[in-house]
């Protein structure tokens, strides 16, 4: 099975027709994703490498029956690529653009809210189906298929565990990069929940980093819903307080959010918590040895397929139609400086 | 991005949020002008972006427009320490000269994002002048918070909530709803991680006053305030980081002696984490970003040696994609160009790897090559110990 994507995901890229868009939609194409649209408003009509490209999400989806995004949009106009798809009815969402403003993602995630859509990042490499199907940015030659499921907010420190992994012959059910941004679409939480009801994934290996509190917020969800194995890593135990360590999200303030009190709240909900970054492979490969031994946890009952937010209280829902004109509000104030605009954004070919 | 007391708290009026009369002066006889022209008793503060301000001696009250010029000629070029600024302290280049009052009452009020609910929180408690972690810490039960979602903005709910828990009412919780909604708007429309009002006063006469101010802005929403950007104060900020900015690069530095170079953020603090566990100390956090370019790679290693603690670097790039002998060609070049004599661990991963070592091995140059993350640490910890 796999989580959020596999043989049946057909990918529209959001972005196509720029450098990082057409190199890694072919590197997901020659994977074997079915990258069946791009969008590039103006450009519609046009085949770009062998690729469809049309103005709008409504006409990949409507055309090309699109279902899942792969966005490659500069972050000024990020916000505004994922409620097109979103609108356009695309129920997995990858959004990989680095450098979205924080407010853009409040308005973004709260007309997502209670929607039957699913996003993952932004600032993130995406998810890969090893032997199904990539949407990202992922090097696919070192995946390998399997039956481990990844979760890290990271990008090459997920490449980093994925390798340990395949090195030891252990594959990957589904690995997803769910992104390193303070506000994002989909938390651990949530992806814990997919793997703990994937019947083909047996184990999972969640990588976290400073700053926030989704950690702590999967370490309790862990204790009380998941019965597969669970190893964890938290990078960043040697972080400074108060400095952004590359990630927008990845900062210790008001001494919350480090990495001690992360494997602490992990180690006490009975995750398999390595201190060393070399020896995530090592542990997933003892978890899974121990797993032959009778599971002394019952299995709670079955959860069904929930797209929505999680959500520690509940929360009241907007109109979408409000937030995403807000969300749009970066188009309403020029951008002095294209290059500045584009500028705060790393390469992203890694 | 940090900016001064003084721009934050221009930046507040036009919004409309109520501030103290007064302005900045950059030497002794402003400051007397100043202080003349507000009349009677002033403050004169130091302006430095570290908090902590009064209790390191940078605030001073006075009486007469001669007693401000003799608190500024102290204030102005004093390297002001306080808890938030290095063992060195800062250097006050500015003081804000302000209007003095008689206060009844300090309040605290502060906007941040509250990333578990995905929406900014509005937190006020009675305890103004207190840091709001020492408050959170020993007396939770003083925070009252809202949640506001920007699409609805501050409503008169959210602000009975704040008021009453503060026990404010009748023209005082009307007066403070109007403040409030005003920060709210600026934290909004500017872009900030972060809008504090500490403390907020009311003074005998029932006016509400932001005494002091600190706006903090998300720095990947820069783009469209380009006004903010000339607020800037790179003296604020570390020579070293600034110059890394300059070239896209992510740059902390630290007290170690293994310099490090990696791609990605999580693998950079993973690199700093193991390096630490080989019984080393990372000097630093770089990360070159995804692509790790020949250019990316050569601006980083001359970031790395200009810190003299740096006694051994260690380059950790996963590139997957990434051909490594494009990669080791690049390094070599910023070798030779910038005569770096340090001992270089190399660990990469990539397509073409052996190519990219062998490359490495045979260029005369003082590289170590290793396999996976522990071996590459350990040989740099010991190359640095050995410096």
């Amino acid at each position: 099975m796999s989580i959020l994507v596999d043989e049946n995901s057909r990918v529209v890229v959001q972005g196509l027709t720029g450098k990082e868009g057409t190199f890694h939609a072919l590197a997901c194409r020659e994977y074997g994703t079915k990258v069946v649209a791009g969008v590039t408003p103006g450009k519609g009509g046009i085949l770009h490498e062998g690729i469809p490209v049309l103005n709008t999400v409504a006409e990949a989806v409507a055309k090309e029956g699109a279902n899942a995004s792969l966005i490659f949009v500069p972050p000024a106009f990020a916000g505004e690529a994922i409620l097109e798809a979103a609108d356009a009815g695309i129920r997995v969402i990858v959004c990989v653009t680095e450098g979205i403003p924080a407010l853009d993602m409040v308005r973004v995630a709260r007309a997502l809210a209670g929607r039957e859509v699913r996003l993952i990042g932004p600032n993130c490499p995406g998810a890969i189906s090893p032997g199904k199907a990539k949407v990202g940015i992922m090097p696919a030659r070192i995946h390998l298929p399997g039956r481990v499921g990844v979760i890290s907010r990271s990008g090459t420190l997920t490449y980093e565990a994925v390798g340990q992994l395949t090195a030891r012959g252990i594959g990957q059910s589904t690995c997803v990069g769910i992104g390193g941004d303070p506000i994002i679409g989909t938390a651990f939480v949530e992806v814990l929940r997919l793997f703990q009801d994937d019947p083909e994934t047996d184990a999972v290996l969640m990588i976290g980093e400073i700053g926030g509190t989704a950690e702590e917020d999967a370490a309790a969800f862990v204790k009380a819903h998941v019965t597969k194995p669970v190893v964890g890593f938290i990078c960043g135990q040697t972080a400074p307080p108060g400095r952004r360590m590359g990630h927008a999200g990845a900062i210790i303030s008001g001494g919350t959010g480090t990495a001690a009190e992360k494997m602490a709240a992990m180690r006490a909900a009975g995750i398999a918590v390595v201190t060393s970054p070399a020896d995530m492979g090592a542990a997933i490969a003892r978890v899974l040895a121990a797993g032959a031994a009778p599971a002394t946890k019952a299995r709670p009952a079955p959860r069904p397929f929930s797209p929505k937010r999680q959500a520690t209280k509940p929360r009241p829902s907007v109109k979408a139609a409000e937030a995403a004109t807000r969300a749009g509000r970066s188009r309403g104030k020029p951008v002095r400086s294209a290059r500045k605009a584009a500028g705060t954004r790393r390469g992203k070919r890694r | 991005m940090k900016i001064h007391e003084y721009q934050a708290k221009g930046i507040l009026a036009e919004f409309g949020v109520p501030v103290p009369r007064g302005r900045v002066a950059a030497t002794v006889r402003e400051a007397g002008a100043i202080a003349a022209e507000l009349g009677g008793t002033v403050v004169v503060k130091a302006q430095i972006h570290a908090g902590g301000r009064g209790k390191g001696g940078g605030v001073k009250l006075a009486a007469s427009p001669e007693e401000a010029e003799r608190a500024a000629a102290e204030i102005l070029g004093m390297m002001l320490k306080t808890h938030q600024t290095g063992p060195l302290g800062q250097r006050v280049q500015r003081v804000l000269v302000e209007e003095g009052m008689a206060i009844r009452q300090e309040l605290y009020l502060g906007i941040v994002l509250d990333r578990r609910m995905g929406l900014p929180v509005i937190m006020v408690s009675g305890a103004g002048g207190m840091e709001i972690e020492e408050v959170a810490r020993t007396r939770p039960g003083a925070i009252v918070k809202v949640h506001v979602d920007p699409a609805t903005g501050v409503r008169g709910f959210h602000i009975r909530k704040l008021a009453f828990g503060l026990g404010l009412a009748g023209e005082a919780q009307e007066a403070f709803g109007e403040f409030v909604a005003a920060l709210f708007r600026a934290f909004d429309a500017e872009d900030c991680s972060l809008a504090e009002i500490n403390p907020l006063v009311i003074t005998t006469e029932g006016r509400l006053l932001a005494l002091d101010a600190k706006l903090n802005f998300d720095d990947n929403a820069l783009f469209r305030h380009p006004e903010l950007l000339a607020l800037r104060d790179l003296d604020e900020e570390s020579p070293l980081e600034v110059e890394a900015l300059r070239y896209n690069l992510s740059y902390i530095k630290l007290d170690g002696s293994v310099g490090c170079m990696v791609n990605g953020a999580g693998l950079a603090m993973a690199t700093m984490d193991i390096i630490k566990q080989a019984g080393g100390e990372p000097a630093n956090f770089l990360d070159v970003g995804g692509g790790a370019s020949a250019e990316q790679i050569e601006n980083a290693f001359r970031i790395l040696i200009s810190d003299p603690h740096v006694k051994a670097v260690l380059i950790n790039i996963f590139g997957g994609i990434l051909r490594c002998d494009r990669l080791a060609e690049g390094v070599i070049k910023a070798v030779r160009t910038l005569d770096v004599r340090l001992p270089m661990v190399i660990r990469m991963e990539g397509t073409n790897v052996e190519l990219g070592q062998r490359m490495l091995a045979e260029s005369g140059l003082n590289f170590l090559a290793a396999r996976g993350m522990k071996d590459a640490a350990q040989k740099a910890v010991r190359a640095a110990q050995a410096a």
